[in-house]
């Protein structure tokens, strides 16, 4: 349709360019109403929400027992904010969601770390050298990819309990990383699929080496799929919660069970302002992530290996 | 000296065999040109010479040593791929500094070559631009320079100039033939245009269907054709081949067309005395025509057909004339063509010792 305004727009004819325009301007009307109510919808469905939690967390309590949750605080108030991040309960330890904040990153950096160099290094291997069995391999990590933690929870308590990681940070890292190498290497390896055969032949009669025409070639090309990977896994582990209470440790576990654990097992009368405060606090990092890269997301998902 | 031999090569891909018992050796300093239709293997061949595939059998020689089993980087070739094959993320200069790291060479040798090179080619404004930033005929330079610093011995193309416009192919035939006039370099180069064949090789592998057809000079392919696929493949507008069969009178041979046009064919070179009766495939090259309606001294057949049309191809010109169920074509000077008309019966006379003979049941010449 734009192609057929910008052609017709092209051949100069002024009667043809108006009556594109006015055609034009007539589709983006009809079309724009629905779309706008659907966003208003959408909008409205997760707005309401967070405007109550965002509201609910800069009220002080008494202001909470009067019940109007819609109503805006008298009071502004960071209070249950820091009182969230610095001494909140979490079972017996009284030191707030920060520890459940770093031990979230320190499971973080190695996951990622962990996953990422391996998945890519499988998918390079397997998408541009001649590997032996490699079409076996790749139906076995697609199959792998549908398995689901709950069946293979006990196996993998076992194996890293041998392994003498079971509730340790690394542990929970491990795990990650793991459960994440099936999708991971298949993405990767469809990526790297598309680089032209001859570019991966001339690096091989220039140099011939597997690491140096990794690391000087195609490492450079795969900053695109580098972003969606990275906001893909770095989103599943800060926001897992299964794997984390599963194979954390007592003092090791990350932020959405230190945060679990605060809002569910703190006695007396349920804190929400401090509730409130402490789930928007977990639910910041992904958040500030999209928004710094959120936009090479999008080019990476949609752009090849090659660019122009 | 560094001489390239194919023996008895064998490459098979899931038991269907594109080559059979492929021979093929050209000397150092050589000009050789695979040429052929696309899919006949022509890439097959030259991969594998780089050894980036694997042969089924046989054996690849580069001078003295035995390369079959050697890894690519090892054999002392440098390529030039179709589509350049450039590294999108490396600068010119890194690209022509990656073709140099398998050597292990010093800091000064790899910088001292690499400005060698983009002398050569005259790339040097270009040096820090990515390959995004370049034109094609820019590219394909920067492709060539990457080969060129390797100084090896054998170099090889792989249809390098198809992906560029007529004039920079034009352009880019001319450098690589200075450079090879410069360097001396051997010299494998794919194509699949006879143009690029006839006016740079030093020696032709006409290849059909993973096998090679002809293997000569440049003027041995277009003059003595070995069989019906090389005489109809190479030559534009392409050489007019019909039916006919030997007849002999008075201590003569002539060729009779299926269409009833004699030419005498007392001055071709048999190689083996021809039997009377002994159906053939007859060639007559467009350009060895005389001019329409004259007559020329010495011809050995002549031929009254009705214009079909002419076709004007910038300095030359060619007349089609309806000749049984298809077409003869002759050269006619441009002027000339003007001159006629469709419909119009034409005379061409067909000189003597020009003809092509081919054995119709074999397709090989006579
Ligand atoms: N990797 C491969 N697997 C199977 N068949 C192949 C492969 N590569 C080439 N071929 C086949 O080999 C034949 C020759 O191909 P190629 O050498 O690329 O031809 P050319 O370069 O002369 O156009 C073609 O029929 C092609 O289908
Ligand atoms: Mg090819």
């Amino acid at each position: 349709m734009t192609q057929l305004d910008v052609t017709e727009a092209a051949a100069g004819a002024t009667v043809v360019r108006n009556q594109a325009r006015v055609r034009r301007r007539k589709g983006l009307n009809g079309r724009s109403i629905a779309v706008l109510v659907f966003l208003t919808m959408c909008a409205l469905f997760f707005c309401v929400p967070l405007y109550v939690v965002l509201t609910t967390s800069l009220k002080t309590m008494e202001e909470i027992r009067q019940g109007q949750i819609f109503a805006l605080p008298e009071t502004w108030t960071l209070e249950a904010w820091n009182f969230a991040w610095n001494d909140a309960c979490s079972g017996i330890t009284c030191e707030g969601l920060k520890v459940g904040f770093w031990n979230s990153v320190r499971i973080l950096v190695p996951s990622l770390i962990l996953s990422i160099t391996l998945a890519m290094v499988t998918g390079y291997a397997l998408a541009l050298w001649e590997v032996k069995w490699a079409g076996t391999f790749l139906f076995l990590l697609f199959l792998c990819a549908f398995v689901p933690l709950q069946i293979i929870m006990f196996p993998l308590i076992a194996i890293t309990r041998t392994m003498g990681v079971y509730g340790t940070i690394m542990g929970v890292a491990v795990v990650h990383s793991v459960m994440a190498m099936p999708v991971l290497t298949l993405i990767f390896r469809n990526f790297y699929k598309d680089i032209p055969r001859e570019i991966m032949n001339a690096a091989i009669m220039d140099s011939g080496s597997f690491w140096k025409i990794f690391v000087e070639i195609i490492l450079p090309m795969s900053g695109n799929i580098l972003i969606v990977v990275l906001i893909l896994q770095i989103t599943n582990v800060w926001n897992d919660y299964l794997v984390g209470v599963t194979f954390g440790g007592f003092n090791t576990q990350p932020m959405t069970v230190n945060l679990a654990n605060m809002v569910t097992v703190s006695t007396g009368t349920a804190t929400y302002n401090v509730d409130m405060a402490a789930a928007l606090l977990t639910a910041i990092p992904p958040l500030v992530i999209y928004f710094m890269v959120g936009k090479f997301f999008v080019a990476g998902i949609t752009a090849g290996a090659i660019k122009g | 000296m560094p001489r390239v031999s194919f023996e008895h090569i064998v490459k098979s891909y899931g038991g269907l065999n594109i080559l059979e018992d492929l021979n093929l050796s050209v000397d150092h300093g050589e000009f050789l040109v695979l040429l052929g239709p696309s899919g006949c293997g022509k890439t097959t061949l030259l991969n594998l010479l780089a050894g980036l595939t694997d042969v089924t059998d046989g054996r690849i020689m580069i001078g003295e040593r035995d390369v079959t089993e050697l890894d690519p980087k090892d054999r002392g070739l440098a390529m030039v791929f179709q589509s350049y094959a450039l590294y999108p993320t490396k600068s010119v200069r890194g690209n022509l500094k990656f073709g140099l790291s398998a050597a292990k060479l010093p800091r000064e040798e790899v910088a001292r070559r690499v400005d060698w090179a983009a002398k050569l080619l005259q790339i040097e404004p270009l040096m820090d631009r990515r390959p995004s930033q370049l034109s094609g005929g820019q590219r394909q330079r920067v492709a060539i320079g990457r080969a060129l610093v390797k100084h090896a011995d054998v170099l090889l193309f792989d249809e390098p100039l198809s992906n560029l416009d007529a004039k920079l192919r034009t352009e880019m035939r001319l450098e690589i033939m200075r450079l090879h006039d410069e360097l001396n370099p051997t010299v494998v180069y794919v194509t699949h245009d006879q143009i690029e064949a006839m006016t740079m090789a030093t020696r032709i592998a006409v290849m059909n269907g993973g096998v090679i057809q002809q293997f000569g000079t440049p003027d041995e392919v277009y003059e003595t054709p070995a069989n019906l696929f090389v005489a109809g493949f190479i030559g534009a507008p392409a050489m007019n081949l019909k039916k006919g069969h030997i007849a002999k009178a008075n201590g003569g041979v002539a060729g009779v067309f299926e269409t009833g046009e004699r030419i005498v064919l007392d001055d071709y070179a048999f190689a083996r005395a021809p039997e009377e009766g002994a159906p053939v495939v007859i060639g007559l090259r467009p350009e060895h025509f005389g001019a329409p309606n004259a007559p020329i001294g010495d011809a050995a057949g002549r031929f009254e057909l009705p214009l079909q049309h002419t076709e004007r191809t910038g300095s030359d010109a060619t007349g089609y004339l309806h000749w049984g169920d298809g077409l003869l074509s002759h050269r006619v000077e441009p002027g000339d063509a003007a001159r006629l008309r469709p419909g119009e019966k034409i005379s061409v006379a067909f000189p003597r010792g020009k003809a092509n003979l081919f054995d119709a049941a074999s397709g090989e010449r006579l």
